[in-house]
């Protein structure tokens, strides 16, 4: 394998990563503000205090992660995505500050602001809404080089029925996979109203999820033929993918195993984020930067290698302790220890 | 205008983002620190004084850590954002200290989010202690790799620079720059004297409230300790910068010290006022100081701003930056001595109102020090940000919407600021230190 696609695979897995974590977290947001909403709000803000407050720092640094990343193993890249993402990424980042400070500011007061409650959930659906303009984006056809610097072109690219369908996919894979993520886990703490709650939003955004997909492979047809066959190329991937979103519809429905129907969800994911992200391949955005012409310097590359297996053998111990403390610790996510 | 100059404005939103992010990581890296050593001596000598006050302050650092990730977050994409060129260049030889900041990071993260929510889930409260270990590395390891950046900014090495592009490439030789020892470690110095004295200022301000006098005397006792040591080994870092500076940008060093012409006995001019004819007034000028800041002889030779054309001469005005932080290390070094000393003879003036209203007014005055330490050295980096190499106009962007990004970011952070001072001063107004004294004693001291 070479060094580029080292380094792509890598970065790819951790957005991947920053997608599961990020979209249980965004989408815990909304269904807390929902639930304030109509009345039924100690089911999810529980969660929320239990589980998302110690963690939401690890979840950004996911995405910190993949931008440094991206740009250690692609300078290019920062170069055309930093010049034309001024605005969207800047209200990406205001957004996410929303988030933070909801954290450090309202977690600890006794009792919440229905106000801060509903902008926390807002930025939920509007953060994932956001990033994924930067995927439409890649796909080519927004960005011109008229005056010899990369430039966005924002009615077009907000004219778009392909940006739209990214957006609408992008808020509905959040809800769907934070709902199914909540009702395994309030299942586990044992809260039957929760459950049943969590479950049925998780249902109802099932049908919306696959049509909302497969839109998009539609769209690209027209807008990046080129990204197009090769998805088709890749079609086994995504009938894997599939499948394991029948297996999670099939388990919720039944009440069954909620634990495989979570573990079936990041598979169905997986196997569409990586399909997507083959069949991009070479180009990191369409047809200005490919993985080889925007790469780093070997020395470079291989020190980031480097480093970055040292980092992990440090950073998996260390996620399992706190999964364990956090997420799999039957005393603690029941509430019976404080 | 200067509003639509993209250049001026990533200048401006560069200088606010960080100057604000500072706080934050500032009190990121000392504040582990702190709460280790409170919680170590609690244990030791078995007292729930110092074990509430590191369980105090944890609970405050909760809303510092979260507005320094997002303000983190923010500068880390500003830096593609403002900065296209500079990165795309760069990005070929600093993306290692980047990757290995984000790995500390993460490290931080982790056992900051154990740390803070297990308090009572360890019978054994050194077990909980040691989680704090990986917290108080992981701060200073973010800062230490984000000042090698910094470092290499000012002086770069580890690389050829053929048309344009970076050959050759050693990642390590670039985060081992010359800049790096001085830069890396009075960042760390100056971080955990700041924070001792930000919290010693807490505590003077609660005693001239008439707060509990034991728990409150205790802990100023030991912060201005902690200070002490740390400003002692700020100056004598600091001193080291300069020899640094005046070795490797000697430009720099001239422009804040106004020294115009290479000579050698050269004095050092503290303060005074620039006249038209760039002659310097009302300066205290001590005799040999400059020769022994640069290079420890009061007979060596200087250099002077004689020795640079205008492009590359940096703004005269760093020379008040470097006089209010070095005004303000000498100010918080006599402080701390002087209650060192007095607490040891047992003199009782430092428990009178005006020696508490300094130590209050020690904790403003460290932060203000190390915001002019940032801006002397980045101010004074101008007009390049490669030193030699590249210059701010060729880094930044081309967009025309930075003017209106700044004003949406002074926003935010306006926000963000007034959010932690509301939230902090309810925190603990709401929940007095006599209200957990009773909680907590009879019992365990957890
Ligand atoms: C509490 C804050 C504080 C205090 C009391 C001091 N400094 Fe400092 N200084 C900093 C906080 C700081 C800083 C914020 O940490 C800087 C900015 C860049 C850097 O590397 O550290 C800095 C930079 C800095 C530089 C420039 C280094 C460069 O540009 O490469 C010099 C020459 C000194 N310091 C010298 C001193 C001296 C002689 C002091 C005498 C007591 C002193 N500092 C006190
Ligand atoms: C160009 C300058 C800088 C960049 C790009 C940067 C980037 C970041 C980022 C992305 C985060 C959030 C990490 C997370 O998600 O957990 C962060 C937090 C932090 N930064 Fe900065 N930073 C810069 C300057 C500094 C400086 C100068 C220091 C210290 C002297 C520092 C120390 C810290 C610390 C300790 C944190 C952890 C948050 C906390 O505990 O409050 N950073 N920084
Ligand atoms: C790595 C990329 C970095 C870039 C591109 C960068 C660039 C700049 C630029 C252009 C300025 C404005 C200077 C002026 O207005 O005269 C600035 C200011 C500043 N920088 Fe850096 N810098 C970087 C890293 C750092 C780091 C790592 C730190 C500290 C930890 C830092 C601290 C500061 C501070 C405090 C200011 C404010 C000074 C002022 O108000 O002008 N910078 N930076």
């Amino acid at each position: 394998m070479s060094l580029e696609i080292i380094g792509i695979s890598v970065l790819w897995l951790f957005l991947f990563g920053y997608v599961i974590v990020g979209s249980i977290d965004y989408g815990a947001g909304f269904f807390n503000a929902y639930s304030i909403l109509t009345g039924k709000q100690h089911v999810v803000s529980k969660i929320i205090q239990r589980y998302l407050s110690p963690v939401w720092e690890v979840t950004n640094v996911f995405f910190v992660f993949f931008f440094v990343g991206i740009v250690g193993f692609f300078p290019e890249s920062a170069y055309y995505f930093g010049t034309i993402l001024l605005i969207p990424a800047s209200i990406a980042i205001i957004l996410l500050a929303i988030r933070g400070s909801y954290y450090a500011f309202e977690a600890y007061g006794k009792k919440g602001h229905r106000r801060y409650a509903f902008m926390y959930g807002a930025s939920g659906i509007l953060i994932p809404a956001s990033l994924s303009i930067v995927l439409t984006i890649s796909e080519g056809g927004f960005v011109s080089m008229e005056t010899g610097n990369p430039t966005l072109n924002y009615s077009a690219l907000f004219t778009s029925p392909l940006t739209w369908s990214i957006v609408v996919l992008s808020i509905i894979s959040v809800l769907y996979i934070s709902a199914v993520f909540l009702t395994w886990y309030a299942n586990e703490t044992g809260d039957k109203k929760a459950t049943s709650l969590m479950r049925k939003y998780a249902l109802i955004w099932t049908i919306p999820l696959i049509v909302a997909a497969s839109g998009i492979i539609m769209e690209l047809r027209g807008h990046n033929a080129d990204h197009f066959t090769r998805i088709l190329d890749l079609w086994w991937m995504f009938a894997i993918s599939f499948l394991f979103w029948l297996g999670t519809v099939w388990l919720l429905w039944k009440k069954r195993n909620y634990a495989m129907a979570l573990w079936l969800l990041i598979g169905q994911f997986a196997f569409a984020f990586f399909g997507y992200g083959i069949a991009h391949y070479p180009y990191i955005l369409y047809p200005y930067v490919t993985i080889y012409d925007g790469f780093t310097n070997d020395a470079m590359a291989i020190s980031l290698i480097i480093a970055f297996v040292l980092g992990m053998m440090l950073l998996i111990p260390s996620l399992y302790l706190l999964l364990r403390l956090f997420l799999f610790d039957k005393k603690y996510i029941k509430g019976k220890r404080e | 205008m200067l509003f639509e100059d993209p250049v001026f404005m990533s200048r401006m939103l560069t200088s606010l983002t960080l100057s604000f992010h500072i706080f934050y990581a500032t009190v990121g890296v000392g504040i582990p620190l702190m709460i280790m050593i409170f919680q170590w001596v609690g244990i030791k000598k078995n007292d729930v004084h110092y074990m509430l006050m590191a369980r105090r302050i944890a609970k405050g650092f909760v809303v510092t850590v979260a507005v320094g990730v997002v303000t983190g977050t923010a500068i880390g994409l500003q830096l593609s954002l403002l900065w296209p060129n500079f990165m795309k260049l760069a990005g070929n030889i600093i993306a290692l200290p980047l990757l290995m900041e984000v790995f500390a990071f993460f490290f931080e993260a982790i056992f900051l989010g154990i740390y803070l929510y297990t308090w009572d889930r360890f019978d054994n409260q050194k077990k909980h202690l040691l989680l704090l270990i990986p917290v108080a590395i992981g701060g200073a390891m973010s800062a230490t790799f984000i000042t090698m950046v910094n470092s290499f900014m000012n002086s770069p090495s580890g690389f050829e620079l053929i048309n344009g592009e970076f050959v050759n490439v050693n990642p390590i030789a670039a985060m081992f720059t010359v800049a790096m020892p001085t830069k890396v470690t009075h960042v760390l110095a100056t971080a955990y004297m700041t924070v001792a004295f930000v919290l010693a200022a807490i505590a003077a301000f609660r005693l001239l409230q008439g707060a509990n006098k034991t728990y409150h005397k205790k802990s100023l006792t030991l912060l201005m300790k902690i200070g002490f040591v740390f400003t002692l080994a700020t100056a004598l870092i600091g001193d080291l910068s300069g020899k640094y500076l005046a070795e490797y940008q000697p430009e720099k060093l001239a422009a804040a010290e106004w020294h115009f012409e290479t000579t050698t006995e050269a004095p050092l001019n503290f303060w005074g006022v620039l006249d038209e004819s760039n002659e310097v007034k009302y300066a205290l000028e001590i005799p040999y100081a400059l020769s022994i800041l640069a290079h420890g002889d009061p007979s060596s030779e200087v250099i002077g701003l004689d020795q640079f054309t205008e492009e590359v001469e940096p703004p005269l005005v760093i020379h008040y930056f470097f006089d209010t932080m070095v005004t303000i290390g000498v100010f918080m070094l006599g402080l701390s001595f002087i209650y060192w000393v007095a607490t040891w003879r047992k003199w009782t003036f430092i428990q009178q109102k005006w020696f508490r209203w300094l130590i209050v007014s020690g904790g403003p005055l460290s932060f203000l020090a190390i915001q002019a330490g940032w801006w002397m050295a980045e101010v004074g980096r101008q007009p390049w940000i490669l030193r030699g190499i590249m210059t701010v106009d060729q880094a930044a962007t081309t967009s025309d919407y930075v003017g209106l990004m700044f004003i949406l970011f002074a926003l935010l952070y306006l926000v963000l600021g007034i959010g932690t001072i509301v939230v902090l001063t309810k925190m603990f107004r709401h929940n007095p230190i006599e209200k957990d004294l009773e909680r907590y004693s009879g019992g365990k001291s957890s």
